[in-house]
């Protein structure tokens, strides 16, 4: 099978993926090897897909996260608001109920052993708040947080459950709980 | 990569624990939202962006989206993968916004980029090795921004979603609401169209070549 310049150019995205018949990509290659312009082509656009396919393109604006995070609670208080009034008394029964509960945990997880002895075991972090651990680890984490430890043992718990067993707040992506005594 | 293929942000660990926080959030636990798409809210806001081309509207639309999610969360099945899902509302909201800027608007934008034909690459300088430090540069992230927003949109969105944010040709085509066969034949051009902005500068004496506008918004 013999290509030309224009059949090249029309496989050359098919050709970098790898989904290409292996006798079309024998006669890609044998055409490329004797053609300059079409080697060109191809060494650019290979550059093009390498370079835009790096993470450091996905850039945000600086405070981006934070304003979606304050956005998506604005939201919540103003659902929360308009529905005050249908739910006030069967949030009020809910809070006696998890009161009690809470009091009963409470005595159990007073005093959790750390599983790092040098580890801030951090003040006000959300009890609720999801965060994700490895199970052979010592620190908790946000999700997407680059720090945590053995991907594949990760477990997803709240933060109470976390601290009852010890992990203390990862020291980047928790840091705001870490203010020293 | 296998052809067709995407690289998923989450480890298969990671997606079951997704799946759980999801059913939680379904049931009620919006206070979680945010920790659900906290890995993806780069990617939300490329895809605005990729569409809109201003940073500001870009911001807004990936804010509208996210709480749409939220809103219509109840709506999701895990049966398609939930960036997917999250990427089809930012897509659909850039472009709801385009539209009715559009419609302000005396003429309406045409691209008129021929998409059946053939393209035809006008340059041929040679661009062999780029080294990945270049992109430490916020010059060279600016030009290639440039580079990215002088196509027409419909390359700008199959290359931002295809190429920049890894998805799958199906993923891609599924946000999109096109064919696979369509998003190939888009990709394509999008690439030779990119290198054809870029080979002279970059493969040569950098930036001689280039010649946007001053003054415009790198996307």
């Amino acid at each position: 099978m013999v290509v030309n310049c224009e059949q090249v150019w029309r496989e050359i995205s098919n050709y970098l993926e790898g989904d290409i018949e292996p006798n079309l990509r024998i006669a890609v290659d044998e055409h490329i090897r004797g053609c300059q312009r079409c080697a060109a082509v191809l060494d650019g656009t290979r550059n093009v897909v390498q370079l835009y396919g790096d993470e450091r393109m996905l850039e945000v604006p600086l405070g981006f996260s934070r304003r979606l995070e304050n956005r998506l609670g604005e939201n919540r208080q103003h659902s929360t608001r308009r529905g005050f009034l249908g739910w006030m008394v069967a949030a009020a029964a809910a809070v006696l109920v998890a009161g009690v509960v809470e009091v009963g945990r409470a005595s159990i997880s007073s005093r959790p052993d750390l599983r790092s002895q040098q580890a801030n075991p951090g003040t006000g972090v959300p009890p609720e708040m999801v965060v994700v651990i490895s199970t052979d680890g010592k620190l908790f984490h946000r999700r997407g947080c680059p720090f945590i430890h053995d991907r594949a043992h990760v477990q997803t718990l709240t933060a109470r459950e976390a601290m009852h067993e010890g992990y203390t707040p990862c020291v980047r992506c928790m840091k705001e709980y870490l203010v020293k005594s | 990569m296998t052809p067709g293929e995407g690289t998923s942000l989450t480890h298969p660990a990671e997606q079951l624990d997704e799946e759980m926080l999801i059913r939680r959030i379904q049931d009620g636990g919006h206070d979680l939202f945010y920790t659900l798409i906290q890995p993806y809210e780069r990617r939300v806001y490329a895809a605005a962006l990729a569409i809109l081309r201003n940073e500001a509207d870009a911001e807004d639309a990936a804010q509208e989206a996210v709480l749409k999610a939220l809103k219509y969360i109840r709506q999701f099945r895990s049966e398609s993968r939930f960036s997917t899902w999250l990427i089809q509302i930012t897509v659909n909201e850039a472009r709801m916004r385009i539209r009715k800027h559009n419609a302000r608007m005396t003429e309406p934008i045409v691209d008129h980029q021929d998409e059946e034909g053939n393209y035809i690459p006008r340059d041929f300088a040679d661009w062999r090795d780029i080294p990945s430090e270049t992109l430490e540069r916020k010059e060279v992230r600016l030009q290639l921004g440039k580079a990215l927003a002088s196509l027409g949109e419909k390359y700008r969105e199959v290359f931002v979603l295809r190429d920049m944010q890894h998805l799958s040709i199906e993923e891609t085509a599924k946000a999109l609401g096109i064919s696979s066969g369509s998003v190939k034949t888009r990709l394509l051009r999008a690439r030779l169209m990119l290198r054809d902005l870029l080979a002279p500068g970059l493969g040569g004496g950098w930036g001689s070549k280039l010649s946007f506008e001053k003054g415009t918004k790198p996307w």
